[in-house]
């Protein structure tokens, strides 16, 4: 790994962050577009969630009953209604470790 | 009418609960790095330049596995492509800033930030330093992710792995789009994306980060056509 690579790697990530703010101006973009763009957080996230909970860290897709699995559910009930951010992440990490250390150990 | 330091204490206030699930994730990041084998340095210094979480990690992994320098720049630029996105989005809002101020400002546009930002500015359109909510999010983010990394490559290997911290990622982003699964052409969208991104795993450079979200906005498209 060297200095330069990585150089290269950070002006390509400022560039993704600086073009469409600085860039490129926003009237090029039609009303369509803008609702469009409404769906951008739905259309991104879950390619982050989804990986996370399905697939293991040697690529390949986990057991049905994987403690991730249920510790995803128990987030996305307690998300959907306490709608707190600390509430969610907890309940879903104290729910998956109770499975791994307590149930499955 | 809020003042700039009202904005941006409000901006750090409502990125605050991330950090949770952003400082645990340093800390593996810059252990990560520490562990396969990498210059302490040179991991530390990904976080100053590169800053962003996922590519980092993923940079790494692809280093240490042999892969060519290019290909590991060029992922880290395809899942970074996301931004692109999010600064269309905010473009918006920003669009009264200064040249110089755009440039600066782009620089801490992150995942969290983004989707904490952009909720509050929907609310508060009439706002004149608007952008300061973004600076706060933005900042309070970069310095806990520069102390989480540090933390991470000093503490090293005393990290227990059993933990499983890294499924707080997921878990952080379940937080951030629960709220929108009230909503059936969300419900929609974001299954399309989450199924991309299970099928297209295994592309070439982890492009499975840019071709679901771009699969899952031409559904939300047609939904839209649907709609009216």
């Amino acid at each position: 790994m060297t200095l330069v690579s990585i150089i290269f790697a950070g002006i390509l990530t400022y560039f993704t962050r600086m073009t469409m703010v600085a860039l490129i101006s926003r009237d090029m973009l039609g009303d369509k577009i803008k609702a469009i763009l409404e769906y951008v957080p739905s259309a991104v996230f879950p390619a982050i969630i989804f990986p996370g909970i399905f697939i293991n860290d040697y690529g390949t897709f986990i057991e049905m009953n994987d403690p991730k699995i249920f510790g995803a559910l128990v987030a996305v009930i307690v998300g959907y209604f306490s709608k707190n951010i600390i509430a969610t992440i907890l309940a879903g990490l104290v729910s998956y470790w109770f499975l791994i250390f307590v149930i499955f150990s | 009418m809020l003042s700039k330091k009202q904005l941006f204490t409000r901006g750090m206030l409502d990125i605050s609960p991330h950090m949770l699930s952003v400082i645990p994730f340093g800390i593996i990041c810059g252990a990560i790095g520490v562990e396969l084998g990498f210059n302490p340095y040179l991991v530390y210094a990904m976080s100053f330049i590169i800053f962003g979480g996922a590519s980092q990690i993923v940079f790494l992994q692809l280093l240490s596995g042999g892969a060519s320098s290019l290909v590991a720049v060029t992922s880290v630029g395809i899942i970074n492509s996301r931004h692109l996105l999010y600064g269309a989005v905010l473009s918006e809002y920003l669009e009264k800033l200064s040249f110089i101020k755009k440039l600066l400002i782009s620089y801490v546009i992150v995942d969290q930030g983004f989707a904490e930002s952009n909720k509050f500015f929907k609310k508060n359109k009439s706002e004149e330093y608007l952008h300061y909510h973004l600076i706060g999010t933005g900042c309070t983010m970069w310095v806990c992710w520069q102390i989480a990394t540090l933390s991470g490559i000093i503490l090293g290997s005393f990290l227990p792995e059993e933990l499983g911290l890294k499924f707080a990622i997921p878990l952080t982003f379940i937080a951030i789009v629960v709220q929108d699964l009230k909503k059936i052409d969300h419900v929609i969208v974001m299954i399309t994306c989450g199924l991309s991104s299970l099928l297209f795993f295994d592309a070439p450079f982890k492009s499975y980060i840019i071709i679901s979200p771009v699969i899952a906005l031409f559904v939300a498209s047609l939904l839209l056509r649907l709609k009216k």
